[in-house]
């Protein structure tokens, strides 16, 4: 490991980090674990589907991580997430990253009706994801140490006609992530705010034009990087920075009528 | 031609979701980029999602790797093609034994990333490493170590075989062996191998100690063959652009992993790529006849030796990422032959003569002498004897003529072509290559064909 750069995240020198990671079947976590395990980072994963659980934890112990445990939970549990989280802590002996990947993109068309489908977009991936870093902010406060890295998306950066339910989910978290940031980041708390473009993986690989998406392990390493350097914000490819601030920047009356 | 016999639908009504998850598009092409089929892709992701995800789809499915056969053994015209490339997962490896298991979508590449630092090696490896476990199993792969470590199926020890019925079978030497022999070399047609278990073999260095050597005509050649049947690859690249006195000379390249303990440091990952499809002009005689004199005299002296890494070794075309766009858009097509001792001999001098003769010459000629190390595979293509692989672009009117003159007299000879780098071959001719084809039918999933398949059987006519 290289000395400089991997010790970003605090912890003891010489110990592996220790990465609790939520939705850890997600294409993009799947693909930054990879690189951490080569690290030999001690990990805590856990999703809701057992049998893929498997295989990505199997994966990630054979490609060197110190310790692997699972837990198989549906995270839209809020009411289970203390134990749960409480449990992974014991596991990992401690915790120096908590990295919230799982999210759905959910059927726009069908949320625009059907309002139960609506809900359910924003309790994944905004109510669920609040409860556990209520819980994981307050962790860290208390030990004055952590990294908690969220993978939001440009896509809250602003509301558009073709997907604004997961839009507005992920805006919900980028406030939310904004204003803990604000809170926490005084007691020592990283809160990294990642905001992928379109990238390759599970819940992409059915839209148009997906193969020119970005490649999930070029986005990994990003992540990965900006977890050592802890970041607030990152934008992953890069370019999406400059283009989601001018994206930011059309006026209303002219973004209404785009077709986006 | 939904009504083909060989496309009945998969189980199952089709789900909302299957078909809005459907486009048919070209992006998938193999690596000739002739044909050209449309196809629906079905992105796999995990082992359990077949067949599930071809649930009530109709017109048949494949499944396929990284696209790096030339012709149409991995395309499915109007079909489902199940791309495994996202099923790349490690599951097992153990240093003791050297026996990695991964997921079927994982590549060689990615394999070399995780063994190399680990002081292991692929047990045989083709001149590409962006090829699949999964393609390497069904077109049973050979390597410059034919001679002495057979195919890529001769170093496989296990893999699970799932079938659109839903039925998994594990397969190997001992546990249904003879789904084992049908899958290797088994065109992806016996069901989706879903992970595969391969016996790596130790190394102490990234370095291959190489010899290149240079020769003049077929006789040379085989005297170094005989010469060198120990050295562990051994392949020799081949000018079959000239006549005359310099007919049929070319380089023979020998190597072996350094004994010396070295660098075991993962591949840089490769900066160029072939940035857009070349005119059609580019490949013509005289630019093929001048890159072919510059590699032979490239080596100026008749022998040189060096430490070389293994890439260049092994894998020199990866370098330039999408090379074959070199082609220009009507693409290329290869043809490899496998002839047998008896009229070893005799066959490549006449199949290298017509070559020259037609002028089409080949950009790239490779020629090696396979071993008799038995094929574990129904359907595999290498046999003991001389292996020449050419590929030439396509031209209106000229290399299909010359390619299918090639293959009646590599039927003359005794010999066979390989379906992976074939676009061309008649069902006729295929049938007499591979009579065993019929037993393979017996085994072939009823949801599972290729394009390659239905020409070749006859189900359909040829392009
Ligand atoms: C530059 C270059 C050099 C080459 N050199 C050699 C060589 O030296 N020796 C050699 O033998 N070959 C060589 N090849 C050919 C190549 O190794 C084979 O065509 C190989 O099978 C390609 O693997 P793939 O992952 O691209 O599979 P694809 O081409 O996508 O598919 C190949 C076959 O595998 C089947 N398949 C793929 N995945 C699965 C799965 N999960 N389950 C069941 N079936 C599956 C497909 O149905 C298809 O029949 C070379 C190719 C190139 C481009
Ligand atoms: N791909 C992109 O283009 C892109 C762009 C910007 C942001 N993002 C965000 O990046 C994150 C990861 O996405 P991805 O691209 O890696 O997609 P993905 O592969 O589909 O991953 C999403 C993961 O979330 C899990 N999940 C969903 N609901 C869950 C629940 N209730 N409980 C437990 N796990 C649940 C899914 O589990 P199952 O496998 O069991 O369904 C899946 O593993 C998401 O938050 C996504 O919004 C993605």
């Amino acid at each position: 490991m290289n000395s400089n750069n991997g010790n970003g995240a605090a912890r003891s020198q010489g110990e592996p980090m220790k990465i609790l990671v939520l939705g850890a079947t997600s294409g993009i976590a799947e693909a930054t674990c990879r690189l951490w395990a080569a690290r030999g980072a001690s990990l805590f994963l856990v999703a809701r589907n057992s049998e893929k659980l498997a295989a990505v934890a199997a994966d990630l112990k054979v490609r060197g991580a110190s310790y692997v445990d699972t837990a198989v939970a549906d995270l839209d549990d809020t009411s289970s997430h203390p134990t749960l989280l409480t449990h992974a802590i014991n596991s990992l002996t401690g915790m120096d990253v908590a990295y919230l990947a799982h999210g759905i993109l959910g059927d726009q068309p069908r949320a625009e009706q059907d309002f139960v489908v609506a809900e359910q977009i924003l309790h994944t991936n905004f109510v669920s994801v609040v409860s556990m870093l209520t819980w994981l902010a307050n962790y860290c406060v208390q030990r004055h140490s952590g990294v908690l890295a969220v993978l939001s998306s440009v896509a809250g950066d602003r509301g558009r006609k073709s997907n604004y339910l997961y839009g507005a989910s992920k805006a919900g978290l980028s406030a939310f992530l904004g204003g803990l940031r604000n809170r926490v980041d005084r007691e020592g708390v990283t809160i990294l705010n990642i905001k992928p473009g379109p990238v390759k993986t599970g819940m992409t690989s059915h839209m148009k034009g997906s193969e020119k998406f970005a490649d999930v392990n070029v986005v990994a390493k990003a992540i990965v990087k900006a977890v050592d350097k802890r970041y607030d914000v990152l934008y992953v490819p890069f370019q999406w920075g400059p283009i989601m601030f001018v994206i930011q920047h059309i006026p209303e009356r002219i973004f209404k009528k785009l077709n986006l | 031609m939904s009504t083909s016999t060989l496309r009945p639908a998969a189980h199952g009504t089709s789900s909302a979701s299957a078909d809005s998850a459907r486009r048919l598009d070209t992006s998938f092409e193999s690596w000739g980029r002739f044909p050209k089929y449309p196809a629906h892709l079905v992105p796999m992701h995990w082992q359990q999602e077949f067949p599930a995800n071809i649930q009530g789809l109709h017109n048949g499915a494949l499944p396929v790797g990284m696209g790096r056969s030339y012709g149409d053994s991995c395309l499915l015209k109007d079909g489902n093609l199940i791309v495994t490339t996202a099923m790349n997962r490690l599951l097992s490896f153990d240093p003791e034994t050297g026996i990695l298991t991964a997921e079927a979508g994982m590549t060689l590449a990615q394999i070399l990333d995780f063994a190399v630092p680990r002081g292991f090696f692929l047990p045989v490896t083709p001149g590409t490493k962006y090829v699949t476990l999964g393609g390497a199993v069904a077109n049973d792969i050979h390597g410059k170590n034919h001679h002495v470590a057979g195919t890529f199926g001769n170093h496989v020890t296990e893999f699970e075989l799932v079938r659109s019925d839903g039925s998994h079978r594990r397969c190997s030497r001992t546990e249904n062996p003879d789904w084992f022999g049908a899958t290797i070399g088994g065109l992806g047609l016996t069901g989706v191998l879903t992970w595969v278990s391969l016996r790596m073999r130790p190394i102490v260095s990234r370095a291959i100690d190489y010899e290149g050597i240079q020769f003049h005509g077929i006789d040379e050649f085989l005297a170094l063959t005989e010469e060198y049947k120990h050295v562990e690859y051994t392949v020799s690249w081949i000018d079959c652009a000239s006549t005359g006195k310099n007919f049929a000379r070319g380089i023979f390249m020998l190597g072996e992993h350094a004994q010396v303990p070295g660098d075991l440091k993962p591949s840089s990952e490769p900066k160029l790529v072939f940035p857009v499809e070349a005119p059609g002009f580019a490949l013509n005689h005289t630019t093929v006849s001048a890159f072919n004199t510059v590699f032979f005299h490239k080596q100026r002296k008749p022998r040189v030796q060096s430490l070389q890494d293994y890439e260049p070794f092994f894998y020199p075309l990866d370098a330039v990422l999408r090379w074959n766009r070199l082609y220009g858009k009507s693409g290329l097509l290869q043809f490899q032959y496998a002839i047998p001792w008896e009229s070893a001999r005799q066959g490549t001098i006449a199949i290298l003569t017509e070559v020259a003769k037609s002028g089409l010459a080949s950009f790239l000629a490779v020629l090696k002498a396979f071993g008799d190390v038995p094929s574990p595979g129904l359907l595999s293509f290498p046999q003991p004897g001389i292996t020449l692989a050419l590929d030439f672009p396509i031209k209106a009117g000229l290399t299909f003529p010359l390619v299918e003159r090639l293959a009646d007299m590599t039927r003359d000879f005794g010999g066979r072509l390989y379906p992976a780098k074939d676009a061309a071959m008649t069902a006729d001719q295929f049938q007499t290559f591979y009579p065993q084809w019929r037993q393979l039918e017996r085994f072939r999933d009823p949801v599972l064909t290729s394009s390659f398949w239905e020409r070749v059987t006859g189900d359909r006519p040829n392009l």
